[in-house]
């Protein structure tokens, strides 16, 4: 194909954009390697602020691990078998239940931890714990699995396998055992890695819900970028990052077999799960 | 019979999920309303979003950054994403990879990156003040909002762009070229149109997403006056509960109004991805 000015044109704009997102990352990754960023590389690479970010704020990273998995199993057991029913209650009440359902994305993350705070902020032993930022973190992504989850679901004949199913014998928790949650694997795979970034990554609820005992990885990058040198803040972002690419390319990866090996059905509603770790 | 044992076993599946949804969130919610019309204003908090001239401010810089910062990342990513899709070229991808890392950065990540490139240390600072000797630093402030939110929708809505690019029929756009329509031609005719469901789409929830955003303003300055900024600044620093209850609730519903107008106006095809 041969390549005019408008393919180059359009090329240096890509590059441009791709530079305005990519510079500062590659800025804070050199800051927090860098012995003293206002003398630049010349001053000499150390693992100094990696250390000082593992002695200031390891507890966060560990605290923050232990919601997103708490919060990957709550969204598992609650969310699977919501999308299930859902995708059986078809028509005006089921449309309204999921609308119901994924409310908690539509409303900002400030609104729902200020209600939480009003409603549960006297029961001081819940409000003081982790579980509390849990609660927050389930309600949020919880829309995420269940989307995830109903798009696969409803991109196969799910109901003339269960039919065939059922002809042989096979009770509801068998069917809903052996049929459905093995057909939805991919939707609850690439779910799963959206809660789990989500929750790794969410600040909008958890800085209301965190105390100065409950600090999850965000609310201590907020804090390292208040508070700490600019090398600080750089070598923990680098952490973060560290910790949250592997989990954006497992999930691009657990979208796309899907694509390969299915019709053109399911192959459209893979974008939905994708689309879900869009939003965050 | 059997249909009913059915629902019955049905309901039984969602109940775990709906007393989750009803405690967490449906209470909540509810305490808003108690408190926000509980104060010494009554039910008029609701109203003082509009009547008090500070919160109306704070709540029209809100709509123009959001507004701006949608127009701005559609025309980009608008521009990026079909540019990927219709090409292909050595580096495509490590082009596309590099686009969509920032996927999962939150706001407080995003802030920082704006502070490195646009702050008092930043890049834009040393190269304005190499060239013209006056030093460019704007991340403290609405610019710095604004280049922000733009920073954290860009990956979002090229790969949206992507995606729905890729469900376009081929043949419209062949049977558009075998009829001596220039590529621009096609891109207004054919593409545009048919991606206009995925773009209403994205734009929504860019459009929400940075009317409800906090970490990225939190990073860089407190004293950015948007509306989630001076719910905070309310609730934490002056501790006007009700006034801030009211002003999330009305932040609340303006946000999911939003995205249920853009899933009404766009059909049911956008209804899982906004």
């Amino acid at each position: 194909m041969r390549r005019g000015g408008l393919f180059y044109a359009q090329l240096a704009f890509s590059l441009c954009v791709c530079s305005f997102l990519i510079v500062p990352v590659l800025m804070s990754v050199t800051a927090g390697f860098t012995a003293n960023y206002l003398h630049g590389v010349r001053s000499g690479l150390t693992l100094r602020w990696i250390g000082e970010v593992w002695g200031l704020y390891g507890d966060t990273i560990f605290r923050s691990m232990l919601v997103a998995l708490s919060c990957l199993c709550l969204t598992l057991a609650l969310g699977v078998p919501a999308a299930y029913a859902l995708l059986r209650w078809k028509g005006r009440l089921g449309r309204a239940v999921e609308e119901l359902l994924v409310m908690p994305v539509a409303v900002p993350g400030l609104a729902t931890a200020l209600g939480l705070i009003l409603a549960y902020g006297r029961f001081g032993a819940f409000r003081q714990s982790w579980l509390f930022i849990l609660a927050g973190h389930v309600v949020f992504t919880l829309p995420f699995m269940v989307r995830a989850v109903l798009a696969v679901l409803a991109s196969m004949d799910l109901l003339a396998l269960e039919e065939s199913a059922a002809s042989l014998g096979a009770g509801f928790w068998q069917r809903l055992w052996t049929i459905v949650i093995p057909n939805a694997r991919s939707g609850i795979l690439a779910g799963s890695m959206t809660v789990v970034t989500l929750s790794i990554g969410e600040f909008n609820l958890t800085w209301m819900l965190h105390t100065p005992l409950t600090k999850t990885l965000p609310v201590g990058l907020a804090d390292s970028y208040a508070s700490m040198r600019l090398e600080i803040g750089s070598a923990y972002t680098v952490v973060f990052i560290a910790m949250i690419v592997p989990l954006l390319v497992g999930l691009q990866w657990a979208a796309h077999p899907l694509k390969e090996t299915t019709r053109q059905g399911a192959a459209a509603s893979s974008s939905p799960a994708a689309a879900a770790a869009v939003q965050a | 019979m059997a249909v009913r044992a059915e629902q019955l076993r049905l309901t039984l599946l969602f109940v775990p999920a709906a007393a989750v949804l009803c405690a967490f969130f449906l209470i909540p919610l509810g305490s808003l309303l108690v408190v926000g019309a509980g104060g010494e204003f009554g039910l008029g908090a609701y109203a003082m979003v509009l009547t008090n001239s500070r919160y109306l401010r704070s709540l029209l810089s809100t709509i123009m950054v959001s507004g701006a910062v949608t127009a701005a990342t559609l025309a980009i990513s608008g521009i990026v994403g079909l540019f990927l899709f219709r090409n292909r070229f050595p580096g495509r991808s490590l082009l596309t990879a590099m686009l969509t890392l920032p996927l999962a950065f939150p706001g407080v990540v995003v802030g920082f990156m704006i502070i490195l490139l646009a702050g008092r240390q930043g890049l834009i600072g040393e190269m304005t003040a190499a060239l013209t000797g006056e030093r460019l630093v704007f991340a403290y402030s609405l610019s710095g909002l604004f280049a922000g939110y733009v920073y954290f929708s860009i990956p979002r809505v090229i790969l949206t762009v992507m995606a729905s690019a890729e469900k376009l029929d081929p043949d419209l756009e062949a049977a558009a070229r075998s009829l001596g329509a220039r590529p621009w031609q096609i891109v207004r005719d054919v593409i545009l149109p048919g991606l206009r469901p995925a773009l209403v789409a994205s734009g929504a929830i860019c459009f929400a997403t940075s009317m409800g955003a906090f970490g990225t303003a939190f990073t860089l300055a407190t004293n950015i006056e948007v509306l989630p900024m001076t719910i905070y600044t309310e609730f934490t620093l002056n501790a006007h509960i009700a006034v801030a209850a009211a002003l999330s609730l009305v932040l609340g519903a303006i946000t999911w109004l939003i995205l249920s107008l853009a899933r009404t106006v766009t059909g049911a095809a956008v209804a899982a991805s906004a």
